[in-house]
């Protein structure tokens, strides 16, 4: 989030005319606060709350006062520009930019399968040097014996092992 | 200024935009068993009248837009001029133009509501002189 944040910002003050992107207007970002002070109202960028209860740039310079009061009379006198340091006076993020989204899942998702491949070869090498030998008697030879000893006593005779072996020709069926 | 405010939490929730003829203002959120239904036509009109205050203060317009995203439907358009005239009294542009972007967020996946908003609010947009986030270029993030 404060990757995305930080890009934002990048954009922003490419985007952004000189209004707002004076020096004065960085510092008076409300969210440039080392401590929130949550006990007074603070902005927001929320979807559901389009109108946040206070503006995000709150400590104007002189040339934003006066853009402010130009406010105040005719907007068809203002310039695009003008309209659109206003907004961004108010708004940090625009809808579109609140939709956006980031990479970061891909950042995420990548660490995990990282992660998740070390324990693998943790794992591996465990197998080969911490574990003993398997017993014996999964050896090939004692597992025949074993066989052999099942079909000759008959194990699960009607639906089971010995069931799939033909005592007569003395194979599997 | 209290009993408007008062009368925001007393509402039904649908959809009033006249594209969707299929939602009737019989269909409220909340199920009375008793008490009268409000109709569109009652819930535009209060909303119309609680923006139309000619001495509307921020809190109330923020309040009032706040609230009226909240419920879920795409406010009519003569509310929005309502609400954008209030912001022009109020001198704050930049509420205006989030209004306008809220109310495309609010069309969800039906494109063809915001066009017809626009299209509704023309009048008002150029005698007040109202960027539409698209002319601004803040509707592409």
């Amino acid at each position: 989030m404060l990757a995305s944040r930080a890009l934002v910002r990048g954009l922003q003050s490419g985007f952004w005319r000189r209004v707002s992107t004076s020096s004065a207007a960085w510092a008076a970002h409300t969210h440039d606060i080392d401590v929130v002070d949550c006990s007074i109202p603070q902005y927001n960028n929320r979807l559901d709350t389009p109108l946040p209860d206070v503006p995000f740039v709150r400590n104007l310079s002189a040339e934003q006062k006066k853009l402010k009061e130009k406010e105040k009379g005719s907007w068809t006198q203002l310039t695009k520009e003008e309209k659109l340091a206003l907004y961004r006076l108010t708004h940090e993020l625009s809808y579109a930019e609140m939709r956006q989204g980031s990479k970061e899942w891909m950042t995420v998702l990548g660490g995990v399968f990282i992660f998740l491949g070390f324990t693998g070869l943790l794992v591996w090498w465990q197998r080969v040097y911490v574990y003993g030998d398997v017993p014996h008697t999964l050896s090939e030879e004692s597992v025949a014996q074993q066989t052999q000893r099942m079909i000759d006593m008959r194990v699960n005779p009607v639906h089971g092992f010995s069931h799939k072996w033909d005592y007569e020709k003395k194979q599997w069926k | 200024m209290f009993r408007a405010a008062l009368r925001l939490s007393v509402s039904g929730a649908r959809s009033l935009t006249r594209t969707r003829p299929q939602y009737t203002a019989s269909i409220a959120a909340r199920s009375y068993s008793h008490g009268k239904q409000e109709t569109d036509e009652e819930f535009d009109a209060r909303w119309v009248t609680y923006f139309n205050k000619p001495d509307i203060d921020a809190w109330e317009l923020r309040k009032g837009m706040n609230t009226l995203i909240g419920y879920d439907l795409v406010p009519e358009p003569k509310i929005l001029e309502a609400a954008l005239r209030a912001c022009r009294r109020l001198n704050d542009l930049a509420s205006a133009i989030r209004i306008l972007e809220a109310v495309k967020d609010k069309s969800g996946p039906h494109k063809e509501i915001y066009p017809y908003v626009l299209q509704e609010l023309q009048p008002t947009l150029s005698e007040l002189g109202i960027p539409t986030p698209e002319e601004l270029g803040i509707d592409k993030a």
